[in-house]
């Protein structure tokens, strides 16, 4: 039988590792919690001032705001078209439908930096520029590709001869996309929105090059709070940021617990 | 399967109706521009290739692009030893195990990487944590300087790096044989002989598609070294940003950009002779 435990050191390491991956972040607790006005960890006393001022403040609830929506619409938008597309490209299933998918994923692989001089470059004549519709538009095409991959994972679970029984029956290629795709797919267009929400939700680069001064996305406010290196309601920020993370992990989990019956894993050991 | 040609041109037509929405916003609004930035490079200010001269005569220029080499290389080097580290183990370990490892690589991937920097300018910065206990308990007398400088960037990019190296890894590994192994020891080899000369050799492609992954990544970089680097590390991306949004000079923005995005495609295409791509992402982004 092959050794089930690894090297007892090799373990630990790995743990360590772990840990330097996730537990930095719980230092934002404290430094949210002091009760002084610039950063600073608290000596015993403990204030809620900086998630009030987070909560009250029209600056913050503004970002949270924009945030929000502008996360919302490109989860939208980005679901849509990237659950079209996954499904067109897996009924195509051509050498040129493969090689169209690779340009369909050029958003992901494209640096971020440059995909924002693109944008930049574009928004300005076309008058996009720090506006909401401008950075919903940008953050769907980067967020498309996710969704066209978690999509395309669950479809390649989808037995083909399904959707070719119900065209056969009749049914147009709408109501079979409708009706006889998208249900059985629902775990991966559920993934890849969850995903084009958080990519949105947390962009910074591109909204950096092409927002200004209307629209002032929850990270630019992060960003701009940690480059000056005095604001603790950046911390409060923070902390919210991963309480919130946390919390659509767990949702997603607990989701993901009822559809996984259906979307059969491919073996690989990371399914949940 | 056998159709009749028109039955199957119908087929195809249809379907890429499903495709087109996205397909043509791609082209339109993001592909045209990136051909735009493209032509920049040998058309601001002036025609020509006077842009990409500038990267043999200007030091500034060498020296930012040798510090951003360094740094991503340091970074891919560190990240696909640690990775390799944790998916050995994850792949090795028992189920139990197994699930909360990927749980918290998962969850890592989840952090802002505003949270992140924050975290490690809060933790390792002159007066965080770390330092005010290691001075309070008279250790130092001086606080030590993690952030601010090249090892605050390395600290901050190997962690943002380690899950995508350990992703590749984990692809190649779960798919090594394990009865080499044991024939190996069977054999006669020791443990180390079997990792270095059996196990080790079987890994390659996943450590190269590993390595080529985290350092394109790594090229791209821009919030991590912007704001651990205190303005000291200055690496490409951020250059470039302040080119478009500062000084305008789009010639030289675009001739790194251009440079950027074919170093990547190039090592893109590398990494697809070793492993395709779409093993490492399909069955990990759920």
């Amino acid at each position: 039988m092959s050794e089930k435990s690894p090297n007892r050191a090799l373990n630990v390491l790995a743990w360590i590792i772990l840990m330097y991956l996730v537990a930095p972040v719980i230092v934002t607790l404290p430094v949210s919690l002091t009760p002084k006005s610039f950063l600073s960890f608290p000596q015993g006393e403990y204030s809620l001032q900086h998630f009030e001022f987070f909560f009250t403040d029209g600056g913050w609830l503004l970002s949270l705001w924009q945030s929000t929506v502008i996360a919302i619409c490109s989860m939208v938008l980005a679901t849509m078209m990237g659950t079209l597309s996954a499904i067109g490209l897996w009924r195509i299933a051509s050498r040129v439908g493969e090689m169209i998918r690779i340009f369909l994923l050029m958003p992901l692989i494209i640096p971020p930096i440059i995909s924002a001089m693109a944008f930049y470059r574009l928004w300005t004549p076309l008058k996009l520029l720090d506006s909401y519709l401008g950075l919903i538009l940008a953050h769907t095409i980067l967020a498309t590709p996710i969704v066209i991959i978690t999509v395309s994972a669950s479809l390649s679970n989808f037995d083909l001869r399904l959707e070719q029984a119900s065209r056969n029956l009749g049914a147009s290629m709408l109501t079979t996309v409708w009706r006889v795709i998208l249900p059985s797919v629902r775990s991966g267009i559920l993934a890849g929105a969850i995903f084009a929400f958080i990519l949105s939700w947390d962009e910074i680069v591109i909204a950096l090059f092409i927002s200004k001064f209307s629209v002032y996305t929850l990270p630019r406010r992060m960003w701009n709070g940690i480059r000056e290196n005095t604001d603790p309601t950046v911390a409060a920020a923070a902390v919210f940021l991963i309480v919130l993370t946390v919390a659509v992990l767990i949702i997603y989990a607990l989701l993901g617990r009822e559809s996984h019956v259906s979307d059969k894993g491919d073996g690989n050991a990371h399914e949940s | 399967m056998p159709q009749s040609k028109s039955v199957l041109t119908r087929q195809f037509n249809s379907h890429w109706i499903l495709v087109l929405p996205f397909l043509a916003t791609l082209i339109v609004l993001y592909l045209g521009p990136i051909v735009d930035l493209f032509w920049l490079s040998f058309s601001e200010p002036q025609l020509g290739v006077h842009n990409y001269q500038k990267l043999f005569e200007s030091e500034f220029l060498a020296r930012i692009i040798l510090t951003t080499f360094r740094i991503c290389v340091a970074t891919t080097i560190a990240s696909v030893l640690l990775g390799y580290v944790v998916a050995y183990v994850i792949v090795q370990t028992c189920t139990a195990q197994r699930k909360w490892m990927l749980t918290f690589i998962l969850i890592s991937f989840w952090i802002s990487v505003l949270v992140r920097t924050f975290a490690w300018l809060m933790l390792l910065g002159n007066s965080g944590a770390v330092n005010n206990v290691l001075l309070s308990i008279g250790l130092i007398s001086d606080p030590i300087r993690f952030m601010r400088n090249e090892l605050g960037v390395l600290i901050g990019m190997v962690q943002y790096m380690i899950p995508y190296a350990v992703l590749p890894l984990l692809a190649n590994m779960q798919g090594v044989d394990q009865r080499l192994i044991n024939a190996s020891r069977n054999l006669g080899a020791t443990r180390t002989q079997t990792f270095v000369r059996v196990y080790l050799p079987l890994t390659k492609p996943g450590i190269v598609a590993s390595s080529l992954l985290v350092f394109i990544i790594s090229l791209g970089f821009y919030v991590t070294p912007a704001i651990l680097g205190g303005g000291k590390v200055l690496m490409i991306a951020e250059y470039i940003s302040v080119q478009i949004l500062i000084t305008l000079r789009w010639g030289t923005a675009t001739m790194l950009a251009t440079l950027m995005l074919a170093g990547v495609l190039v090592i893109l295409y590398i990494i697809n002779r070793s492993m395709r791509l779409t093993d490492i992402f399909a069955g990990v982004k759920k």
